[in-house]
């Protein structure tokens, strides 16, 4: 059925979360009004000149430990020469012929699971432009000069991606890690991670690739998906024709999902790369490297692995939890502290996890602490608590309360399992009283109702009762 | 009055018979009296004289920097916070630099004295200052000659005695050359030694902060404060400062080599004559001095002209018409803007070498041009920096002529062989320096040039002091 074999490399821009700009002082902010975070500097004056931004460096460096990179020791900027609005110099810094790290590969999971390992060219170091802005009610164009000498680094996959969805899982990745590194938030909708893909397919069994593509212009995974998958659709027919794709530049359209050509002569641009001269050629010593080492966190590979192994946590459960760095580390230090690996799990993966998606935050962001889940874990497990009723009415408290302690909370809101309730019997009695058609549908196989009389005995009993000593109650009068 | 160094201005304000305001109105009036010579673009008249008045109370006091007294001419190069900075180009019309460059702030710290914004040729590119917007600058010494380029109107400026000294900057000679031409001191310090930032870039590997006087302990002076490492330029040298203007030094026996071009046509034969007079000169005050062939100097000038107009082309780039300065009213798309607006604002010689540089820069010719270039420096910078092994210092003419007079050098490549002397130390990176020391027969100047390895200032300073005084400057 398929005729042709796409082949897909990424250059994926990552904008670095550093204080100041990579050339100099001026704010790396997102989000200032217009033009504020600028100086003489950031607007390229006469006299200006570029002086390196030593935490740029070790962000791009501790990307490449992580994709298993070689780090070049010394190296040196290029200018980029083009002539553009935003550019203020006429020229962007960036590492044509030293890249900070060379190869290296990224592991990602296909769409069945399976590991499959990306190759990566090379990552380095470059200063982002500014922002070109065009009203519609006005002839001029107007230019915001704020993310002029923003820090990015460049990610440059091999031509290996074989379809679109492992493209997205890459830049899942991708955004994981840059996330658990702590050098980036990895935002596609603000712009801090940004893609194009090179696109081409060949008929099957041909080892030459075709013709490539560059799609640029997606804001979202979900663009990055749509533009491949139309890319390849689009070369697949042009080829069918008998006619040759022709290697341009196109630009993905939001409203349509197409591409379309660019149109500019870009593709004659001689950038007219050469040394910079205003920096000197840069050396990274052995000791700094061992020190940037050093500051890597615990991976989300890493995690995963502790969590089968020491915790006995069931792989999508593992993945679950250490989709964000803050997460994973909550996750273990619950389980540090309390022991109970089950019990952290379902209360992470289960009403923590919903209440997070819900208001959209991680879990540093709220007033929930490893000590007081691990306590309302403990009341739960000394059955002090049912676990239906501390996760809907204790949780949200810890949530949203800084000191509120789940034993007092139980006390305070009444919540507490009643030991005095003995007569657990007598509720059971009237309930096998009340519905005795869903009693004969219980007695000819419909187990399933033994949910329902446990729903009716909560709502009879408060939830006060012990929800194992309940269903047991509830199953022997079923049965007798 | 007319002084010839900071020490005899200082002798003069501490005995009382000079007051520095005083002082500046003297060379307020002789810039007015000079003004044909179009070596000022601004004269900072007002501050002036408010802070001669500051500095005369603080010298009472006993607590003025070290550079009180020395009034200043800054080439249109050098950015100095709220005042107009073009580099003598339309590009920059309008436009005010935003902050001081680091250099002139340490000399302003010291209670140096800014006057005015000198006349330069258009970005520094140009041996001869008719490259200016704003007209050429004439010669003091005979008004139908050059003063010499870049720095003409800094050469101009210190040779009529508007003011004491004053800042140019060097890529290849454009502070040694004008010196040699208006018969005054022109130091060239070792590139990275003083910080750039602040310095409109011509060439950013090659350029550097020169300083024009009409003594050597002023120079020493004046580079001791402007030198050390600065944080907002990357490539500036953290060598230790030297104590320069102590100008120590044993002048007992040195080897002193005196480089000669074989390619010897077109240099005037009163320059030869002279150098071998120094030569002479210099062996019976007991010197060791031998002849060095060095026909790699024929190599200078072409490395030099690619590898500064490669770099000029993109450092100008910034001059687009978006952000600041002259924008054409004549475009009607971006494209048109960008075109027209540097088509406008650049003069001629600065779109020549633009167009070099991105030639050479081209991707079918870089290998040919720039790569080799590269190449070419290293053995020069490894041929020229050898000679020290050998010699303490290295001798040779500033410039192939004495100054010529306007429109003499027609075209580009005769313009261009004005640079043969003085481009070997820059494409070297080394210090160099041009003394006043000689005259032709026709009573022009000779500028006689002075190398020695990089970092090695003090001795060439102390050196070059011993030559202001022991050899006779009009003995030619």
């Amino acid at each position: 059925m398929l005729k042709y074999k796409p082949t897909i490399g990424l250059e994926v821009h990552i904008q670095l979360s550093t204080r100041s700009k990579v050339f100099c002082a001026d704010k790396n902010e997102y989000g200032s009004a217009a033009n504020t975070n600028i100086s003489e500097i950031s607007l390229a004056h006469p006299g200006t000149l570029p002086v390196l931004n030593k935490t740029a460096i070790e962000h791009a460096i501790k990307m490449g430990f992580v994709c298993k990179s070689s780090i070049s020791q010394e190296m040196f900027f290029d200018r980029k020469n083009y002539f553009y609005p935003d550019l203020p110099k006429g020229y962007q810094l960036t590492q044509d012929k030293t890249p900070i790290c060379v190869g290296g590969e990224i592991q990602i999971r296909d769409g069945m699971g399976k590991f499959k390992t990306i190759k990566l060219t090379k990552i380095h170091l470059e200063e982002d432009a500014g922002k070109l802005i065009h009203e519609q009610t006005s002839s001029f164009s107007m230019v915001d000069f704020n993310r002029a000498g923003v820090p990015l680094i460049e990610l440059v996959t091999e031509p290996v991606i074989e379809n679109d969805e492992d493209a997205v899982s890459l830049l899942i990745e991708l955004r994981k890690i840059v996330r658990y590194l702590g050098i980036s938030d990895g935002d596609m909708e603000k712009g801090s991670l940004r893609c194009d893909a090179n696109v081409s397919i060949a008929p099957l069994g041909l080892k030459e690739l075709g013709k490539k593509v560059e799609v640029k212009n997606m804001n979202s995974f979900r663009h990055v998906q749509k533009a491949i998958q139309y890319e390849i659709k689009r070369q697949g027919s042009i080829l069918e024709k008998g006619n040759e794709v022709i290697s341009e530049t196109r630009l993905y359209d939001v409203d349509s999902g197409e591409t379309y050509d660019m149109r500019t002569k870009e593709e004659l641009n001689d950038y007219r790369y050469f040394p910079e001269p205003d920096l000197c050629p840069f050396y990274i010593s052995q000791e700094w490297l061992d020190q940037i080492r050093k500051q890597i966190p615990i991976l989300p590979s890493q995690y995963i692995e502790k969590f089968i192994h020491q915790y006995a946590i069931a792989e999508n459960d593992a993945l679950t939890l250490t989709e964000s760095r803050e997460l994973a580390q909550f996750f273990d230090q619950v389980c540090e502290k309390s022991g109970n690996y089950k019990a952290a799990v379902n209360w992470l993966i289960g009403p923590c996890k919903s209440y997070l998606n819900e208001m959209n935050c991680e879990i540093n962001e709220t007033n929930l602490t490893v000590d007081r889940l691990t306590a309302l874990i403990e009341i739960v497990d000394q059955n002090r608590v049912s676990f239906s009723v501390a996760s809907s009415e204790i949780l949200p408290h810890l949530f949203s309360d800084k000191t509120a302690n789940p034993l007092d909370l139980g006390i305070k809101l009444n919540l507490l399992i009643d030991e005095s309730i003995d007569q657990i019997e007598n509720f059971v009695e009237e309930l096998i009283k009340k519905y005795p058609e869903k009693v004969a549908a219980y007695k000819n196989g419909k187990k399933g109702l033994l949910g329902m009389f446990m729903g009716e005995l909560m709502k009879e009993t408060g939830g006060k009762i012990d929800p194992k000593k309940a269903s047991e109650t509830i199953k022997a009068a079923l049965e007798s | 009055m007319h002084y010839r160094s900071l020490s005899q201005v200082r002798n003069d304000l501490d005995n009382g018979s000079l007051t520095l305001p005083e002082l500046v109105r003297h060379y307020l009036r002789n810039i007015e009296e000079n003004a044909h010579l179009n070596a000022f673009l601004s004269v900072y008249g007002d501050s002036a004289l408010e802070h001669s008045e500051k500095i005369q109370t603080k010298l009472l006091k006993g607590n003025a920097g070290r550079l009180a007294g020395l009034v200043l001419g800054i080439k249109d190069v050098l950015c100095i916070k709220d005042r107009p900075l073009q580099a003598s180009s339309r590009i920059l019309d309008s436009f005010h630099s935003q902050f001081t460059a680091t250099a002139i702030q340490r000399l302003i710290d010291e209670d140096a004295i800014i006057i005015g914004r000198l006349n330069c040729d258009e970005f520094a590119m140009g041996s001869s200052n008719e490259n200016s917007a704003f007209g050429p600058v004439l010669n003091p010494l005979d008004n139908n000659r050059v003063p010499g380029g870049s720095s003409g109107g800094s050469a101009a400026a210190v040779a009529s005695d508007c003011c004491l000294a004053a800042l140019g900057t060097d890529t290849g000679g454009s502070v040694r050359q004008p010196a040699a031409f208006c018969d005054i001191i022109g130091l060239k310090p070792t590139y990275s030694r003083i910080s750039r930032y602040g310095l409109a870039s011509y060439a950013s590997s090659f350029d550097i902060i020169g300083i024009l006087s009409k003594s050597v302990e002023d120079a020493a002076l004046l580079l001791e404060i402007m030198t050390g490492y600065d944080e907002m330029d990357s490539t500036s040298s953290n060598e230790p400062v030297l104590r320069y203007a102590e100008l120590a030094g044993n002048h007992e026996k040195l080897k002193i080599g005196m480089l000669n071009y074989s390619g010897d046509e077109g240099i005037d034969p009163d320059i030869l004559q002279y150098m071998r007079s120094i030569s002479s000169e210099l062996k019976e005050l007991g010197h060791v001095v031998e002849e060095i062939d060095f026909p790699e100097l024929e190599y200078a000038l072409p490395t030099y002209y690619i590898l500064t107009t490669a770099e000029a082309s993109t450092n100008l780039s910034r001059y687009d018409g978006v952000r600041y300065g002259h924008r054409s009213t004549n475009g009607h798309d971006l494209e048109s803007m960008y075109k027209k607006s540097r088509s406008e604002g650049f003069g001629e010689e600065v779109r020549r070498r633009i167009l070099l540089g991105t030639f050479v820069l081209s991707a079918n010719y870089y290998d040919a041009y720039y790569t080799k270039a590269q190449k070419v420096r290293r053995f020069l910078q490894d041929k020229t920096r050898s000679l020290f092994d050998k010699y303490d210092f290295v001798i040779l003419p500033t410039t192939p002529t004495p100054p010529f007079k306007f429109g003499e050098n027609a075209t580009p490549l005769q313009m261009f062989l004005a640079d043969l002397f003085t481009v070997l130390a820059s494409v070297a990176g080394i210090p160099a320096i041009s003394l006043p020391l000689g005259k032709t027969s026709e009573g022009l100047p000779v500028g006689v040039q002075v190398m020695s390895d990089a970092f090695t200032e003090d001795k060439l300073l102390s050196f070059s002091n011993y030559l202001m005084q022991e050899t006779l400057t009009s003995k030619a």
